[in-house]
């Protein structure tokens, strides 16, 4: 029990089951009514910066993808995508239709692989009062079992289309090196038929988790594609008036750098604040999901707006669904391209390119020379555009339970942070909780 | 008999992007199995669960970049009875070791508004330049199958058979013509140690050396083979300056051409 009148401290050093390094810092004081004030929350982001920005002056545009791609090992995929076709923006080039399915293919494995290792793997034993998979293996072998073949579904596509899961080399600009071929892709649909059930049956489960009394009036931002659900076209908008093309991002958001993060914070000019992935993405392009995922994601009650960021885990159950029905419709409808990719020339000027990672937009933005070497670079990172909401969220959920003990609050603040499936090592281009009760 | 105690494995993370731990994560078929041979005593990417040393296997991933990373690797050392660093990061400074040949006041300044916030060496270096290292792993990220013929060869206190030669010899065993020979295509195969299965000449395009330089590597020869198909001094500096940049043999080599220029 807390004592009345008093303050703690709330630390963690080093967050576990989180991509990187950051910590947790939480000063709150124990009134005598018996409820909390949260005098500070910060997350400490400590990953060593890797200055990726600047060392990519210099560099050929056709290494952008390759390059970026090693800011983040758990979403490689949207750092090529973001890079590949801020680049052919500027050459001002369009990709076939079969090409575009391939990117649109690959994205999908990225999503299935990275929703279900974060679902399953680091945030269900939150859920479920466990330190880990494996220790959650025991009791429920068949749960850990099925999520590890459909993680590796994910991987395998990824690695048939891209070469290998992590930092495939296909990808470049203008299409692929090489394109797999219809058998190729057609051995994968019994899986991906096994892998709608799975995908459902896990919704089942994570559906049934207690989730907290914890609503927020966010402003979510993703992008918005006219016919499809987003990966990386369409314009970037939000609940809240923002609606923009992608070469007016930094016209509406801005980049912060505060003291205890080697990650930038970004927030909208006008307004503050705001929250990408999943729950973004859903309550913003639900219109846009196939009929089977609206109807899972609604016999849970789980329909826009979706305001408690618990329950992100459910619609990363119904995200991993839909990327596998796209991921049968994109094979079904395959016809090996003509030739991997179309020829692409620099030419001076500045190109723009943003993806819905699995955790968020990630938005890239170069200019190159008429020799194709890069001059300038910009990118803003899921994690980093999350890191004020996470802080708000912190500083909103605590008072709610404060009257938890140190160990019990910590967990709670844990499980929030992961929430949003941080990965840390992306936003530095974070995780230790470190509470104070003053 | 005594039972013998499952080994402890910790797993350590620097300045890095997570991959070449996740490939652990990785190896669905695989992961249940190694977790009942072993505990996972320190692995915050996977488990909140922390055993103290010492440890029996240190994985480390990530290299040396702050001033206080050059003090824990110090003290994982000595909690650790074998240490192996696995990935590009680890064993040769990665991609981020691209600031050792640029000017560090200069790249924060670039990227970050305060940069007096910022606490940076100004080289990014492989542990085994601070520590004693018993195994390195290498590649960007390593191979899954590599990693687990290593856990498997340092559980059963024997050699790791993970050989030194380079992609060529990967693509002559699975029948990839050469690319340079049949198309043209500038390849860092002949210098880049074998471990990916040759992926690249694969895909029709060039090794670009994500698993460094291979034993004895001739990085002359190759780069006069580069200058007949065209590629300048300029080319060969970024060739050899990506994510092994660090590595000895291809740090040499670019200097060369850097002065060349
Ligand atoms: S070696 Fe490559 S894949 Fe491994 S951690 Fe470093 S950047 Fe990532
Ligand atoms: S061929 Fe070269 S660049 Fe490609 S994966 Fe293998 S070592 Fe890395």
């Amino acid at each position: 029990m807390p004592s009345k009148g008093k303050s703690r401290t709330i630390k963690v050093d080093y967050m576990a089951r989180v991509e990187g390094e950051g910590a947790l810092h939480i000063k709150l004081k124990d009134l005598p009514d018996g409820t909390v004030e949260v005098r500070d929350a910060k997350l400490n982001i400590f990953e060593p910066p890797r200055f990726f920005e600047a060392f990519l002056r210099g560099r050929e545009w056709t290494e952008a993808p390759d390059i970026t791609a090693r800011i983040c090992g758990i979403c490689p995929v949207a750092y090529q995508s973001s890079s590949i076709t801020a680049m052919e923006m500027i050459a001002g080039v369009t990709v076939p239709q079969s090409i575009r399915e391939l990117r649109r293919l690959i994205y999908c494995g990225e999503w299935i692989e990275s929703h279900v290792l974060h679902l399953a793997m680091l945030h269900a034993p939150d859920f479920l009062g466990y330190d880990d998979a494996i220790q959650m293996a025991q009791d429920h072998p068949q749960v850990v079992k099925d999520a590890l073949r459909l993680k590796k579904l994910g991987n395998d596509i990824m690695t048939c289309v891209g070469g290998r899961e992590i930092h495939p080399i296909a990808m470049k600009v203008g299409g692929f090196y090489k394109t797999p071929t219809v058998e190729e892709l057609q051995a994968f649909l019994p899986e991906l038929e096994w892998g709608l059930d799975a995908a459902q049956a896990l919704t089942d489960l994570v559906a049934t988790f207690e989730f907290p009394d914890f609503e927020r009036d966010y402003e979510f931002v993703a992008m918005r594609h006219p016919d499809e659900y987003p990966l990386w076209e369409g314009r970037i908008v939000s609940n809240k008036g923002l609606d923009c093309e992608l070469a007016e991002f930094f016209d509406y958001i801005e980049e912060e750098h505060v003291r205890h993060s080697t990650s930038l914070h970004s927030f909208i000019k006008a307004r503050g604040e705001y929250h990408v992935g999943p729950m973004a993405r859903f309550n913003l392009n639900f219109d846009q999901l196939t009929p089977l995922c609206q109807e899972v994601a609604e016999k849970y009650g789980v329909a826009p707006p979706v305001l408690n960021p618990f329950k992100s885990i459910i619609i990363r159950c119904v995200e991993t669904l839909w990327a596998i029905e796209e991921s049968i419709r994109i094979i079904k409808g395959y016809t090996q391209p003509d030739a991997p990719s179309v020829p692409v020339a620099p030419r001076a000027g500045r190109g723009y390119g943003c993806s819905e990672a699995p955790r968020g937009i990630c938005f890239h933005t170069y200019a190159i020379d008429d020799k194709g070497i890069i001059q300038d670079a910009r990118i803003a990172p899921p994690t980093a555009q999350n890191q004020k909401s996470m802080e708000s969220d912190l500083a909103l959920l605590v008072p709610t339970i404060g009257h938890l003990d140190d160990a019990a609050l910590t967990l709670k603040c844990e499980q929030a942070i992961r929430n949003y499936d941080p990965c840390i090592s992306c936003s530095c281009h974070f995780l230790k909780l470190e509470i104070d009760r003053e | 008999m005594a039972i013998r105690k499952a080994p402890k494995l910790a797993v350590w993370k620097f300045a890095s992007c997570d991959g070449c731990q996740l490939s652990l994560l990785d190896c669905e078929d695989e992961l249940l199995a190694v977790a009942g041979q072993v505990q996972l005593a320190y692995f915050p990417e996977a488990t909140s669960a922390v055993m103290k040393g010492p440890y029996d296997l240190s994985l480390v991933e990530g290299s040396i970049t702050t001033p206080h990373d050059v003090k824990r690797i110090q003290q994982i050392r000595k909690q650790s009875k074998f240490l192996v660093t696995i990935g590009a990061c680890a064993t040769s400074g990665g991609i981020q070791a691209l600031r050792n040949f640029g000017d560090v006041e200069e790249y924060t300044r670039y990227v970050y508004a305060h940069p007096e916030y910022i606490e940076t060496l100004q080289q990014s270096t492989p542990i085994a330049q601070h520590v004693f290292v018993d195994f390195e792993l290498r590649g960007c990220p390593i191979n899954k199958m590599q990693l687990l013929e290593v856990l498997n060869a340092f559980l059963n206190e024997r050699k790791p058979n993970i050989p030194r030669y380079s992609v060529c010899i990967e693509c002559k065993r699975r029948g990839t013509p050469c690319v340079m020979v049949s198309k043209g295509i500038p390849c860092m195969g002949p210098v880049t140690q074998a471990g990916c299965d040759a992926l690249c000449p694969a895909y029709n395009r060039g090794c670009f050396g994500c698993y460094g330089p291979m034993e004895a590597p001739n990085p002359e020869a190759l780069s006069a083979s580069w200058k007949s198909m065209g590629k300048d001094e300029n080319d060969l500096v970024r060739a050899y300056r990506t994510y092994n940049a660090h590595a000895e043999a291809f740090q040499r080599e670019s200097e060369r051409h850097a002065q060349q220029r």
